[in-house]
């Protein structure tokens, strides 16, 4: 009787494999999802913890799974409930998606470990389960965002991440954390409802609310005010959520005040979310002749990226909070990214790709980093770090080496960044504009020494032989992501490849 | 001048949403910048419901001798749209209590005075 059974308990695995397989896009939101109502009935805040990391170690699984689905086998398209395509809500993951899933899932798999100690510390006891539960949601939040095709499901998701950051960053320890989340919540609503309004206007002019479906819909009524307003409007709310310069003001305060984990985790993804909303608009739904030919965004956002580079990396010297000076340059950075798109070629928009993957890295590293010393310092002001360095060398020299990496030192992920950067721009014959990417990384090596000098050559102060070298399960993350930045600077073939068929994806899209 | 008549669903909506944004950025008071808020995003509702009706159109109902419907879809968007913009609301409502609790104040002048 045994090889029978045997035989069906392996069909019954092919089967449920096969089912797993087959739904894999909309797990990808599910399972965040519906284990947030579940971490709100877990009371103990270790069990709220131990049940949020377990879903986000599922959740990178399931990123992987897909991620190496669509680089074998191209885009995968998904229906929601087996309805039609133009009719019920796609999701659609290709290679620009599939780069995007995998970073918010790692960061968010990284980020969890650290976060135990980290919110024991920062967080009242009673609100530590309400905090994993928005977390989860907000994981879910930027998961949907990246994997639908339906441009008002993007905005349902776009929603749900934004209100769950808010209550997330009104959660910090200091007061300023409330007004920090209220200003953010009033720009980023406004944003939304602008993005809200483009779809609007996009569904009456085209009947339908699937990107791929408006795309080809959208030549024959594309010369119409009612279109240009539309995308005005879905740009500027875009850009409010990505805090591109002069849209920016909500982000310095909301990274500085949110607990040191939110500030880390939203650093890497919630801006990098935006600028991949601003790239399926741009290249997916309105199509690269209509947005940069046309509307000529290309140079009104060159323009911005380069006021971004150096004004907050100025900005960011005069800091001395260093959460703050690192919100400034996580501005700056963006702007990087932003030029990247502008240049609107295969190169510029996959260098733009390959720095948002290593800006994600980089200041989830930096602002764990920050964490770390907030736990035993109970401050990150520059003039209380003096000889700090004795004190957490592990904690500082992960500092210094996201530093480097964040001002371009070869053999760091930023150095790739820069790399494809630079030569993107030198292709399209713009050669002030990669001066201006060398004379800026020159500022960030001003901020970070700045930092550097305060913890290695300054004297300590009296109270400081007291302090310890953070707990391991903080810093194993941390070095972690510094590890991550040392690969990607010595061996970046599968990310710049991942970056570069996403770049090519978008692009041919727009130009079919 | 019946251009300009034609098209009032939309002069109500603009000039809602101008009220709802002069408020946002004009008023000090926390609460009622929430409240301008909530009608910046009610205009948008009303821009999504009213584009939906056609006129002579009735509900989607298939019945027989009429063939002229009004587009639902519009109305489940904004069904949507409604509870993101009440979990906006309530949210936002929710911090002003919390800001009032640490600062004794609801206008942001007097925020700024006491951060700075």
């Amino acid at each position: 009787m045994a090889p029978p059974t045997k035989t069906i308990s392996t069909y019954r695995t092919t089967e449920s494999r096969h089912v797993l397989l087959s739904n894999l896009p909309a797990l990808q939101v599910v399972i965040p999802l519906v284990s947030a109502p579940l971490c709100l009935l877990l009371r103990n805040p270790r069990h709220a913890w131990a049940w949020s990391t377990l879903v986000s170690w599922l959740v990178l699984a399931t990123a992987i799974v897909l991620a190496q689905r669509v680089y074998a086998g191209g885009t995968i398209s998904y229906a929601i409930g087996a309805w039609a395509t133009p009719w019920g809500v796609e999701y659609r993951i290709d290679m620009a998606g599939a780069l995007m899933v995998l970073i918010i899932a790692t960061i968010g798999a990284i980020v969890m470990p650290y976060a135990r100690h980290s919110i024991q510390h920062e967080l009242h006891k009673k609100h530590t389960g309400l905090f994993y539960t928005c977390y989860l949601l907000c994981l879910t939040g930027l998961l949907g965002v990246v994997v639908t095709g339906d441009t008002f499901n993007l905005f349902v998701f776009l929603e749900i991440s934004s209100l769950s950051s808010y209550v997330l960053i009104s959660l910090g320890s200091s007061r300023r954390a409330l007004t920090a989340a209220y200003q953010y919540l009033v720009m980023g609503t406004i944003g939304a409802t602008f993005i809200l309004i483009g779809i609007g206007l996009l569904y009456m002019m085209t009947g339908t609310l699937n990107m791929l479906d408006i795309s080809q819909r959208l030549p024959e009524v594309a010369d119409t005010r009612t279109i240009r307003v539309a995308f005005a409007f879905v740009t500027v709310g875009v850009s409010i959520k990505l805090a591109l310069f002069p849209l920016h003001i909500w982000l310095p305060n909301a990274y500085t005040f949110a607990p040191s984990v939110i500030s880390a985790f939203m650093a890497a993804t919630a801006t990098k979310v935006g600028i991949y909303v601003l790239l399926r608009f741009f290249f997916t739904v309105f199509g690269i002749r209509f947005s940069f030919a046309a509307m000529h965004v290309g140079e009104i956002l060159m323009l911005l990226a380069v006021a971004a580079i150096l004004v907050a990396s100025l900005v960011a010297i005069f800091q001395d909070n260093v959460k703050r000076m690192l919100a400034y340059s996580s501005v700056a950075q963006i702007g990087y990214i932003i030029l990247g798109i502008s240049l609107a070629t295969t190169d510029g928009v996959a260098a733009g790709m390959i720095h948002l993957f290593n800006h994600a890295l980089i200041k989830c590293a930096l602002f764990l980093a920050m964490g770390c010393i907030f736990l035993r310092l109970g401050s990150v002001e520059i003039g209380d770090m003096h000889g700090l360095a004795r004190q957490m060398p592990w904690t500082m020299a992960a500092f210094v080496a996201g530093g480097l990496s964040l001002i371009g030192l070869p053999l760091t992920a930023g150095f790739i960044s820069k790399w494809y950067l630079v030569s993107a721009v030198l292709m399209d014959g713009y050669r002030p504009l990669a001066v201006i990417i060398l004379v800026s990384s020159l500022l960030a090596l001003i901020y970070i020494w700045r930092v550097v000098e305060a913890a290695y050559f300054h004297v300590p102060g009296a109270a400081m032989h007291k302090v310890r070298e953070a707990p391991a399960s903080m810093l194993i993350p941390v070095w972690l992501l510094i590890g991550a930045n040392l690969y990607v600077g010595i061996n970046a073939t599968l990310i710049s490849g991942m970056a570069q068929q996403g770049a090519d994806i978008l692009i041919g899209q727009a130009l079919r | 001048m019946t251009e300009l008549l034609g098209h009032y669903n939309y002069w109500i909506v603009i000039i809602l949403m101008m009220t709802g944004f002069y408020t946002v950025i004009a008023r000090p008071n926390l609460v009622k910048k929430i409240i301008g808020l909530f009608i910046f995003q009610t205009s948008v509702f009303i821009l999504f419901i009213s584009m939906a009706k056609i006129e002579g159109g009735t509900a989607p109902i298939l019945e027989e001798g009429i063939s002229v419907y009004s587009n639902p879809l519009p109305h489940v968007l904004i069904l949507t749209a409604i509870v993101v913009s009440l979990a906006t609301t309530a949210l936002g409502l929710a911090l002003v209590v919390r800001i009032r609790e640490a600062y004794g104040t609801t206008n942001e002048d007097d925020i700024h005075v006491q951060d700075d």
